[in-house]
């Protein structure tokens, strides 16, 4: 067992426990996931619940306005209702949901509030100097205050990995609880970056850090670092959430991100959750998805479903 | 945030069931004797049940003394006028033809293997036949090599070799069985366990398509009786048995007199310890693994749980949680975890020995898992906190039954896992490595299972110490018990 | 006065390092061969002797086999100095028991100093010859080693043969097992100039227990006591061995059969166990 130590604000020690992990049998348990068969009407719930999982996503430097305009009316729409209504009807079953969120740069933030006005999704922003995190707290806190006063219903924060990786997981601890009190009720995701972690081990711990430190979610990646969210990865931060809930109450939410393009991955993804953290996880206040390509994907799949007719990407929208 | 349709959506998996329309059962399956399917001299045939639904699959024939007698002519007849006289690249060649059959047959095999067993399609999917293909490239390759396995001495083939398997992995043991014996210039007489034959004369089918010469492998089906007139037969040179205890003895009395060579893989009471410093959820995952694996009907399963005391409470309670996750039922849906239990004989020792786990005192837990109503299904399910002087402690239930105690020093740990007249296998769950080492060479087991549990492997050796039997099965140490080495 | 009178002596059990006679008050005579002069007594072992050579074994063991490899090639290297050494008291047993001549007992002490040394240079070395690490398709490393089996019964009721039963006694406690001897009838004699070997040794106390008595008498308790882990039966009556593999079903005792080729690696193998170890490889 990895134990540390870190100070919470009020200057009370607070100890840090972290399982260690057997790499293989966490790659042979994911692994497990990917043989689950999931068909017919548990495959069609599957699909309409990823999606509305979907925190739609472009975190590019050529982002504009109108590229955040056009990816937020996709979320509104993910099709058109026109193309899809009458085969639901006819089987039945309920429209097609939203997805969860859009997630942008905090520059972009007031477009994407414009554009989704009334829509109910929310808007996400990464912050804190993301991708690479190496930037004074107080720019850290500056761009979180920016991306939450603009109308950002989330903030998804990465951590300090120069910290982490070189032993300082006060500094780590400290700038979560900062992020978190310049969010206020704004939903905070911390992004551990375990692509940079090097095990599953320090995924353990960041993910414990992250936890302690008052993140309501944990999330994998940034997108920008190969890998980002894989199985095993996630199924040692969905170990931690559970013993965190075992050990608190306190439900945390969990988030791969990067990586994740096909409904057959996500549904695997779904499988997971289903069978660590049991049925009451399978929500988008608990869990999500980081991923753009996914969605059209997920598309194709219900309209498979509905019409038994394999579709092909160019009946999507590329945004 | 916005609270997103928080409701739960109902995520269950329905039923994926594997087809059997791969699959052609004859309603009557003969002897496979010198080649040719031929009917037993009683025309005498038993049924064979689908443990998943108690109906009958097919009727088996009845092997007696005199067809027994007749496979060992074939058999006798193939040693001398062929199959001693090919070269071992010919011999490998017939293996690795038959090792490549078996691939491209893989998933008929697997669904008869379910069916007729019960064991959930994904694991005689993704296991069992796999491992069967895998064991018969592995001694392909050694049939040309077999100087380079016991340098400086002049090896020999036995002759004529009589094999005798359980039926807990029915193609898989047979595998085992035949592989080796073939690389090493033997020819076989092999006896499948009589609940579950298809199998082995589906296997029977892919030799006469690899035009494997007439009578090199001769598969007699039937129970006891069957068993005994091979064992007992004057024109065998070797036995190989796997199955109980209490019968390797009755058969290491039978040929006491003789010079038949014996190996014997025999029952077990595995531990499975799990120090404080372990990877706490992939050991959870192990027990899991080592008990519920089929079923628990493995010979090394993971059936005594050693926790030292300070994480127990902790463990049993992660245990508890990872089990009310298991599926049980159908073993052709593809999401079934721990499928139906062999036989009705089967079940009803199990049921019996659960009872008197219950007499004896300890705390019994079964999750609150649905099970079916019809066939023979039983919840995985454990007692803890039970004394070693238990007799649930020290019997093999050979099902999904697990005793937990707990100890407080690796001393102790070694101790009580060595507190057994058995010896087939023992894991062992630590982050420390020189803890791992230290365990691993005190306990008394052919087979260590370290931060792992029921791996298996054409290249890996596997066989007891002390009552669970003499010999090793796979690797170079398997081909030793197919030789006379001079 | 013409000559004094010599004192006979009585040849004693051995049995955990000492010296002790059979709790029965039981002997036989040997007499000096082609005469019927008494050279000495020998002990005649008795059940309850053969149980407490068995506990004397059984204890000592776990700590003989956990010795270092190259300490247990130094004691069997001992042994054969010590043998050297005896090599007066050995020829005169032999030659007065046994019937041999000068010559054929110095050649049989050469052979058993031989044995002795041809498995002190084993001790340490046979594990890398049966030894293996096996390349199993997966992300697992997995290697099988040997361990001793444990405690040995050797039953010696062939021709005796001091060499081969010096070879005997190596192979078994080479690798870490330990012994009780039934000593041949016929060089039964040889008990006492080979404990003392033993006993000057640095031997572990138990790891060599050396009895004489009636095999008749003894063998059943031999089969099937439980704390023997393997029967290793160098003698040429088919039907005792068919007996004594009966009863080692009992407890799956490990049977050996006569051995080709006394000073070899087979020998010695037919006293281990192989215990393959798998362990992940990862991060």
């Amino acid at each position: 067992m990895r134990t540390i130590s870190v100070q919470n604000a009020d200057g009370n020690q607070i100890v840090i426990n972290a399982f260690p992990i057997d790499e293989v049998g966490a790659n042979e348990r994911a692994d497990y996931f990917t043989k689950r068969s999931v068909k017919k009407e548990s495959k069609l719930s599957a699909l309409y619940l990823a999606l509305s999982m979907c925190d739609l996503t472009t975190l590019e430097g050529a982002d504009t306005p109108g590229r955040v305009q056009q990816m937020c009316a996709k979320a509104r729409f993910p099709v058109p209702p026109e193309m899809i209504e009458p085969f639901l009807k006819k089987k039945n079953w309920g429209p097609i949901p939203t997805v969860a969120a859009v997630c942008v740069y905090p520059s972009m933030v007031p477009h994407a509030v414009k554009a989704l006005e009334g829509s109910g999704i929310g808007i996400a922003s990464v912050s804190t100097a993301f991708p690479s995190g190496q930037a004074p707290l107080q720019v850290k806190i500056d761009d979180t205050l920016f991306a939450v006063e603009n109308g950002a219903t989330e903030i998804d924060m990465v951590i300090n990995r120069g910290a982490f990786l070189s032993g300082d997981y006060q500094q780590v601890f400290d700038e979560i609880v900062a992020i978190k009190k310049a969010c206020g009720d704004t939903h905070l995701k911390v992004i551990l970056e375990t692509g940079e972690l090097g095990s599953y081990d320090r995924v353990r711990l960041a993910s414990e850090i992250a936890m302690e430190a008052g993140g309501d979610f944990i999330k994998t990646s940034t997108g920008k670092v190969t890998p980002a969210a894989t199985l095993p990865v996630t199924l040692v931060m969905l170990q931690a959430i559970a013993d965190f809930h075992q050990r608190t109450g306190k439900k945390i939410g969990m988030k791969p991100a990067g990586g994740i393009r096909t409904s057959k991955q996500a549904i695997q993804y779904l499988c997971m959750v289903n069978e660590t953290l049991g049925p009451e996880w399978l929500t988008p206040n608990l869990f999500r998805f980081g991923a753009s390509a996914l969605v059209n994907d997920l598309l194709k799949q219900i309209f498979k479903e509905a019409t038994g007719h394999y579709y092909y990407d160019k009946v999507f929208s590329i945004d | 945030m916005q609270d997103h349709q928080n409701k739960i959506i109902n995520f269950e998996y329905a039923p994926s069931i594997e087809s059997i329309d791969i699959v052609n059962i004859q309603p009557k399956n003969k002897l496979f004797i010198d080649g040719k399917f031929v009917e037993p001299t009683s025309k005498k045939y038993f049924a064979s049940i689908n443990p998943a639904t108690g109906e009958t699959l097919a009727q088996i024939a009845d092997a007696n003394a005199k067809d027994v007698d007749l496979a060992v002519k074939a058999a006798r007849k193939a040693y001398t006028k062929t199959w001693s006289k090919l070269s071992g690249k010919e011999r490998g060649r017939y293996l690795f033809r038959i090792a490549r059959m078996i691939q491209e047959r893989a998933r008929e095999l697997a669904v008869l293997e379910t069916l007729d067993n019960g064991k959930p399609i994904k694991e005689s999917r993704d296991i069992d036949i796999p491992l069967v293909a895998a064991h018969f490239f592995y001694y392909a390759g050694w049939a040309d090599k077999l100087d380079y396995a016991v340098p400086g001495k002049e090896i020999k083939s036995l002759g004529v070799v009589g094999q005798i398997i359980p039926w807990n992995f029915p193609l898989l043991m047979a595998a085992w069985k035949i592989a080796p014996a073939l690389a090493c210039g033997n020819t076989v007489v092999l006896k499948p366990a009589e609940t579950t034959s298809l199998s082995c004369l589906l296997l029977a089918q892919i030799f006469q398509d690899a035009g494997l010469p007439d009578g090199v492998v001769n598969i007699v089906t039937g129970a006891g009786e069957t068993g005994a007139a091979i064992v007992n037969h004057p024109d065998i040179n070797k036995i190989a048995f796997t199955g109980s205890t209490d019968v390797g003895r009755i058969i290491q009395k039978a040929v006491a007199h003789t010079d038949k060579k014996l190996t014997l893989e025999l029952g077990g009471k595995s531990a499975h310890i799990i120090y404080e410093d372990a990877a706490i959820e992939q050991a959870v995952e192990g027990v899991i693994n080592g008990i519920y694996f089929n079923q628990g009907h493995v010979c090394c399963a993971g059936s005594r749980l050693l926790l030292e005391e300070s994480i127990a409470e902790m463990f049993v309670g992660k245990l508890k949680s990872r089990m009310e996750k298991l599926r049980v039922g159908n073993p052709l849906d593809k999401n079934t975890d721990i499928g139906a239990i062999n036989s009705a004989g089967e079940y009803g020792k199990i049921k019996k020995l659960i009872e008197s786990g219950i007499a004896e005192g300890g705390e019994y837990f079964e999750p609150s898992i649905q099970i079916p109503t019809k066939g023979y299904f039983q919840k995985p399910c454990f007692f803890n906190k039970v004394s070693s002087a238990f007799s649930l402690s020290r019997v093999e239930v050979f099902g999904p039954v697990l005793t937990i105690s707990t100890f407080r020093t690796a001393q102790e740990a070694i101790m009580k896992a060595n507190d057994t007249q058995y010896g087939l296998a023992a894991g062992v769950w630590s982050e420390k490595g020189s803890k791992i080492h230290k365990t691993a060479a005190a306990l008394k087991a052919g087979v260590i299972w370290a931060n792992t549990y029921n791996k298996f492997d054409p290249s890996s050796p596997f066989g007891g110490f002390n009552e669970s039997g003499f010999g090793r099965e796979g690797g170079r140490h398997g081909l030793f018990p197919y030789l006379s080495i001079k | 006065m013409s000559e004094l009178i010599k004192i006979s002596k009585t040849i004693k059990l051995f049995i955990g390092g000492e010296f002790p006679r059979t709790e029965s008050g039981r002997s036989h005579p040997v007499y000096l061969s082609k005469s019927k002069n008494l050279y000495a007594y020998l002990c005649k072992a008795s059940r309850k002797d053969l149980r407490n050579a068995v506990t004397a074994a059984q204890e000592a063991q776990k700590g003989w086999a956990s010795r270092s490899a190259y300490n247990r090639t130094q004691i069997l290297y001992r042994m054969a100095e010590m043998t050297e050494g005896k090599r007066e008291e050995f020829i005169e047993v032999l030659t007065k028991t046994v019937g041999y001549t000068k010559i054929a007992a110095n050649k049989a002490v050469d052979e058993a100093v031989d044995a002795f040394v041809y498995y002190a240079g084993f001790a340490d070395k046979y594990q890398q010859l049966i030894g293996s690490v096996n390349p199993v398709s997966g992300p697992h490393h997995n290697f099988t080693s040997s361990e001793p089996v444990g405690v040995v019964a050797l039953i010696c009721n062939s021709k005796f043969n001091l060499g081969n039963m010096v070879a005997q006694i190596s192979a078994i406690i080479a690798s870490g097992n330990s012994v009780v001897v039934i000593m041949a009838d016929d060089g039964a004699a040889t008990l006492a100039p080979l404990s003392e070997v033993f006993a000057t040794s640095d031997l572990p106390k138990g790891v060599v227990n050396l009895l004489t008595g009636d095999l008749n008498e003894l063998y059943s308790h031999l089969g099937t006591h439980m704390e023997i882990n393997s029967l290793s039966y160098q003698g040429t009556n088919k039907k005792l061995l068919g007996e004594l593999k009966e009863m080692a079903a009992g407890n799956m005792k490990r049977v050996v059969t006569p051995v080709n080729e006394p000073l070899s690696l087979d020998h010695l193998v037919s006293y281990v166990e192989y215990k393959t170890v798998w362990h992940p490889i990862g991060n």
